[in-house]
Formats: C-alpha cells, structure tokens, sequence
C-alpha cells in the first residue's frame, strides 16, 4: 500500500456474520483501521448468493449477485471475514452476465487474512496477544479454493498465511489436530438438508479439537465455528470459538 | 498389634481391593483371552467355539432403491451412522489407507507432474478415442485376440453368454470388475444358467451376501469381520462365532478353490488397454486375475472403452500412481500383461459403451472418463468414510459416484450430488485431476434446471433468492437478532430449525446485528 493515493476498501460483512457474530465483522473494520485504512460499509449489502447455489439454484442467485456488484464494484479492494463468501464471488459468481464491473469485483474481492497477508503484508500486531492454546480450523474453501495454506492431498511446500499472521500474535500456543484439514461437515445447505453426516463430521471434528488440548479453536469462517460450536456444546465440550480477525485485532479472550 | 501395623495391614487391604484382589498383579497371568464360563475355563475346542468379544451389532444395510425412484443417500448414512462400530472400523480404515497414501506420495518428488501427466494423456487420449480403440483392435486382432464391441450392458451380456454357449460353458470364474456390476453381469448370467464365482475375495465376500460392491478397490470395506463370519457360516458353513481372519479366509479357499480349478471359463477386466501393442493389462493383489485369465482355456476380457491409452510407454506414468493412490502401496502385487491366447486358448475382448460416448459428449462431465478406479476420492470423502458405499444405491459411490451415477438415470440420482460439503479433497487427491467437486457441484445446478430438486428446497431458495436481493426486505426480515435467528436458518432450511438442532445447539443471538451496530457507532455514512 502506498501513500499516493487513498485506498478504497468496502468492508462486506455476509449474512451469517451480520447476524450471529456481529463482532466478527466489528474486530474487521477496526482492525483494517489499524492499518490506516479507510473502510467503507455499503449499507444495502446483504449475501454473495452462495447458499442458492450451492443448491444448485443459480437462477435463484442471480438478483443477489447482481446486488453485491452494485455494491462493491467502486472500491479497489473489498474485504470480507470469511473464506467462504470470498471463494464464492471470486469462483462461483457466475449467474450474472460477466461485465466489467463483475469481472472488476471478483479480481479485487479479498478474504481478510489474504488481505493482510499478501496485499497489506502485515509484518506485527503489537496490540495482540493470546495467550492460549489454540487449535487453527481451515475452512475448505479458504484452504483448498483460495489457497491459504498446503493441504495434505498435495505434494507441495508447506505454508498457512493464518498461522504465519498468528505467530505474531503475543502468548499464542499452536497446537496440532489428529486430521488438520479433514472437513468439519458444515457445508452452507448440507448442514440442515444432510444432517445427520453433517453433525457426524462436526462431532468427530469437535472430539480431535478437545483431544488436541485446544483451549480455543480459531478460524477465518464463522459458519464453520457455528457448527462446531453446536456440536461442542451439545457434547459437553469446554473449547470457546473466535474469528481469526478478533484475535489479531487484540481480543483478550 | 501396634498402630503401624494396623496401617500397613489397611493399606494392603486397600491395594489388594484397588488392584481387584490382587496384591502384586503385575505377576498374573497374562490374559490368554480364554473364555470362562460358570467360573470354569472352557477348554480349547469349546473355547473357539465360542466369540471371545461381546456379538457384534448387525450390519447396516445399503440405500433403499425402489424402481426409479429417486434414491436417498443421507437415508441410509443415517442408518451407517447409527451402527456406531461399523461407522468407526469404515472411518478409521479408510483414514489409513488417505494416510499410507500420502506417505508414498511424499516419497515421489515429482508426484505433481506424474498426475499432470496422467490427465493429459488421458485427455489426449479421449479426444481422439475412435482413433485409439481403431488401433487397438487391429492390434489385438494381428495378436490373435477376438474383439468384440457392445453398445451397452444388454449387449454385452449377450455377446458374453453368446461365447459360453458356443463352447458349452456353464461356469465362469471371473476378477473383480466394476464394469460388470454396472452391465448387472451376475444376475444375467444366473438368469440364463451359468453359474458364475467371484475370485477377488472381497468380491466373493460379496457375491456369497448378495450384496453389491461398497467400494471399487475393497468391495467389502463395510464389513466388520464378524459380518464375513456370519456370511460364510451361512453359505460355506463354517462356525458363526468364530470371526479369526486367517480361519475365514481358509474356509473361503477351500471352498472355492475347487471351483476355480473346474471352471469352463475366465473373465476378467482391465485396468488399462495398449492401442499400439494391442495388449491390455490387469492389476490386482490377490493374483486372482491370472487364475480367472490361465486357469480354463477360454478368457474373456470385458472392458471400458476409455481404458485404453496409446502406448506402452504410457503405462508406467499409471502404474506408479494407481497403487499410490488406491492402498498406499507402491504397486500393485500384480501387474499381468495379456497379448494372446495361450497355445490351444481362446482369448475375447468385449470393448464396451454403455454411455461413455454419451458422457464423453458432455461439456462439463466429459473428464470423469479420465478415471482410472482407484478409489482416493472415496478413501478420503469424509461422507463416504461415516457413510458406507452402499448408501449411494448406485454401482459408483463416494466423489467419483456422484457425478458419474447420474449419466446413466438422472432422477434417480439426482439427490447424489448433494451427498458432498464440496470441500475439495477429492479433486486434490485424484491421480488424473479431475476436478470431482466442481463436478458435483455443476450437476446440482443440472438437477435444478431439470427440476429434479424437492420442491420444498426449489421454494425455499426462490424465496431466500428474492429475501437477499432486496435490502430493505432483508434488513426488516432480520431487523432483531432473535427474529433473525428464524429467519436465517430458514433461508437455507425453510421449516426445519430442528434439523440444525436435532445434533447440535442453534447459535446464540447476538443482541444486535453488525448493519445495527455500525448504524448507531458509526453514523450513517
């Protein structure tokens, strides 16, 4: 980021976000804040469409896709907390005619830890510290569709861009899962209309996050966390659940 | 008696009871797992006789198909799931095998490029397939090998009952293939009076419980090994109680041994065909193929037309990724060439359709052809892992079923591709890069153009399509969180919170919204 010329950054804050973890999107926006940034919150934003077509229903998507370009499509780069919503405006927008300012939209729509990562390249968050064991979920298509980190199916590197900006994170303890990247069964829909595998994956997944000693289970999705912590609940499990944007933006506990 | 004594002796007395009577138990016997009963040890042929471990639950049965009707996965998951030790054996299995896999591949520095190579030939290969399969039977012709070619499963039955009635055979020993599951093969030939075995054990295994293959590299993986006790009491006679691995597995050779050495013919598949040498190549790890194909004189090969590849040179790129993917071996035990009919032999190939042309026409699904069977997709679905393959109702289960199923019924399949979180992991295991999840997803929105999705999912989307690209509709939809934590589940699941909630508990309601929030802290722009 140089100084030349102010940066337009719209901050989207999808619907699962907006209502059930309202900090998630507040820890964002100050956090980008921190970093000089001036961050715009487009007050008639709603959905990126993925849960219509996930389901197959891309007609059914197209209104709203259409409505988050109107959006979005005058910032340099829009930023959302979530690996998800991001995968599916820079993968699956596709019931809408693919015009400039579409095209424009799905280039500069930046999911929060690439953002700081790769565009801001944060070096520190002087004002975070964690002191907690924590067990990192990657959300699958954070993780296999953006990329954030090697998964296990490939030979390559190993990397994670959210682990490399926890790291900087003051008191944080990493620990290791028993199936890393093994999915947690939530998948948007699948969730309700294949309940039973779904809650089956949750459960195994939320028995490998207690077994790992984890205090605390971080991620860059809050509908991942949502299902996790519904079955950690249910299970009687003690693991709390924090947005990977609330730990770097100095959240306490 | 003095104090001390009086503690030493409680102390012991409070030992011996932790330690269950015990003083020094660490110079028992150890456990011999011999049975007792009435406080008596049953001597050794009693105690064999008897299962050491507490009777094992029954095994979870697969999808229930009806005719046409559309089949439910997520129906019969839910009955895998259920069976909690059978659910656990099948994750932790399979797991295992995701696990050994990616140790061999760790081992192959250029891994990446073998699966780059891998798909381009293929995608060569099915690009000028008519070309190939040209070659390969004029090849196999010159190399004394009779070709025939089937349209579809019908035909291909017909061809092969055709070749056994000619020679007066009435019994075939035949390799696993899942070709000829999806021909309905057995039934056929039953129908007809020819009596066919299975050599592949797990197939066997199968076959003796009239029940399909779960999985296309090991067709039993679902079965505990009490399950294969109670199969083969039941057909082979042997003791139901006694479910040692090494006792199963004899009783199942003696039985079928005699059989393979009588049988009038051998059938088996191919892994891949050779267009340049004319010549197709099997591989197994039982060496139960080189029975079928050497034992009787006559050998016929019934394989996909999309097995074939160019040349020989070609098959080393497959061959090193086959068992990698499939067991996490480096190869298989066996890897058989066959070019012609031994002196005094007969060797047919029966190349077959059944679709592929038809699929290979289809814009987005056209490189599930590239599929070589190895069965990675499956091995690391986590729905297929806590699912079981027999919960797809269809011949293909797990990533690679789900968007090949649907090619040969669309209705019937059509709730398949939603059997997926589309997590991906397929697609980034797959030794020929086919982008499985993409696919699945793609035959979703097949299904809903086709209106082939429940009605209540078709509505519920059209009124969660209209609710989102309205602001103000939306903003007054969840304008509280506790309105909100109705309305929002139900968007995706309509009148169904208790299907989040059957498992789980539903999210907390945040006290107010981030759009309310940012509303109040930080102006209106």
């Amino acid at each position: 980021m140089h100084k030349e010329k102010a940066v337009r950054v719209g901050l989207f804050v999808p619907c699962y976000v907006d209502a059930f973890h309202p900090d998630v999107g507040i820890a964002t926006l100050e956090l980008l804040e921190r970093f000089g940034i001036e961050v715009d919150y487009p007050f008639n934003q709603t959905c990126c469409g993925q849960p219509m077509t996930n389901s197959g229903c891309h007609a059914e998507s197209a209104a709203t896709e259409a409505l988050l370009v109107k959006n979005f499509q005058d910032y340099d780069y829009v930023v959302a907390p979530s690996g998800s919503c991001v995968h599916h405006v820079r993968f699956n927008l596709d019931a809408i005619a693919q015009t400039d300012a579409v095209r424009k939209v799905r280039q500069s729509t930046f999911e929060l830890v690439e953002f700081l990562h790769d565009v801001l390249k944060v070096e520190a968050f002087p004002w975070a510290e964690f002191p907690h064991r924590v067990a990192y979920h990657n959300n699958c298509n954070a993780l296999r569709g953006l990329g954030h980190a090697s998964m296990s199916e490939r030979r390559v590197e190993a990397f994670s861009k959210p682990l490399d900006l926890l790291r900087k994170v003051r008191g944080i303890e990493l620990v290791q899962l028993a199936r890393p990247d093994e999915c947690c069964g939530f998948g948007g829909t699948f969730s309700v209309f294949e309940e039973g595998v779904s809650s089956k994956m949750g459960h195994d997944k939320v028995r490998d996050q207690s077994q790992s000693g984890a205090e605390y289970v971080v991620s860059a999705d809050s509908s991942c966390m949502m299902h996790q912590q519904g079955c950690a609940e249910r299970a009687g499990m003690p693991m709390k659940y924090i947005h990977i944007a609330q730990v770097l933006n100095g959240a306490s506990a | 008696m003095n104090d001390d004594h009086a503690a030493v002796q409680a102390a012991m007395a409070a030992a011996a009871q932790a330690t269950g009577g015990m003083l020094y138990p660490e110079l028992a016997a150890q456990s011999d797992e011999s049975v007792v009963k009435e406080g008596r040890r049953l001597d050794h042929a009693e105690g064999t006789s008897h299962p050491i471990r507490p009777p094992s639950e029954p095994q979870p049965r697969g999808a229930r198909v009806r005719g046409n009707r559309r089949v439910s996965q997520s129906e019969a998951a839910n009955r895998f799931i259920a069976a909690t030790q059978h659910e656990k054996m099948h994750d932790e299995r399979l797991w295992d095998l995701r696990q050994k896999r990616d140790r061999v591949m760790h081992r192959i520095p250029e891994w990446e490029e073998l699966r780059s190579l891998a798909s381009a030939i293929k995608e060569h290969t099915l690009t000028h397939l008519d070309e190939y399969l040209d070659q390969f039977e004029a090849n196999a012709r010159s190399n004394g090998i009779h070709v025939h070619w089937a349209r579809d499963g019908a035909e291909h039955n017909r061809i092969v009952h055709n070749i056994l009635r000619d020679r007066g055979a009435t019994s075939l020993i035949k390799s696993k293939s899942m070709l000829t599951e999806e021909c309905g093969f057995r039934d056929y030939m039953a129908s007809v009076g020819v009596k066919v075995i299975e050599t592949d054990l797990g197939e066997r295994i199968q076959q003796l419980d009239n029940e399909d293959p779960s999985h296309v590299v090991v067709p039993a993986v679902h079965k505990l090994r009490t399950d294969v006790a109670q199969v083969f009491a039941k057909t082979l006679g042997t003791d139901p109680g006694n479910s040692d691995v090494h006792y199963l597995a004899e009783a199942q050779r003696e039985a079928t041994r005699p059989l393979i050495l009588k049988a009038d013919a051998g059938m088996t598949g191919a892994n891949f065909v050779v267009a340049e040498t004319g010549t197709f190549v099997v591989c197994t790890n039982e060496g139960n193929a080189d029975l079928s194909a050497n034992v009787p004189q006559l050998h016929i090969a019934s394989i996909g037309i999309e097995k074939i590849i160019p040349r020989l040179e070609h098959l080393a790129v497959f061959v090193r990724l086959l068992s990698r993917s499939a067991l996490g071996s480096p190869m298989t035990q066996y890897t058989s060439h066959f070019r012609g009919p031994r002196a005094g032999g007969e060797m047919h190939v029966v190349l077959v359709d059944n679709g592929r042309s038809k699929r290979l026409g289809m814009e987005e699904f056209w490189t599930s052809l590239k599929c070589i069977r190895c069965g990675a997709c499956m091995n690391t679905c986590p729905v297929y892992r806590r699912s079981g393959g027999l919960s797809y109702g269809a011949t293909y289960s797990g990533p690679i079923g789900l968007i090949i199923d649907p090619t040969f019924n669309r209705h019937k399949y059509s709730a398949l591709p939603f059997s997926s979180t589309l997590n991906g992991s397929c697609t980034n295991v797959c030794p020929v890069k086919i982008n499985i999840h993409e696919q699945i997803a793609a035959w979703r929105k097949v299904m809903a153009e086709n209106h082939e999705l429940p009605l209540m999912k078709k509505s519920a989307m059209k009124a969660a399509g209209i609710l989102l690209a309205h602001p103000t509709l939306y903003r007054a939809a969840i304008a509280s969180a506790d309105v909100a934590l109705n309305v929002l589940p139900r968007f995706a699941i309509y009148n169904r919170l208790n299907a989040w909630g059957r498992h789980r508990e539903v999210p907390h309601a945040p006290h107010q919204t981030f759009h309310s929030w940012y509303r109040k802290n930080r102006g209106t722009q």
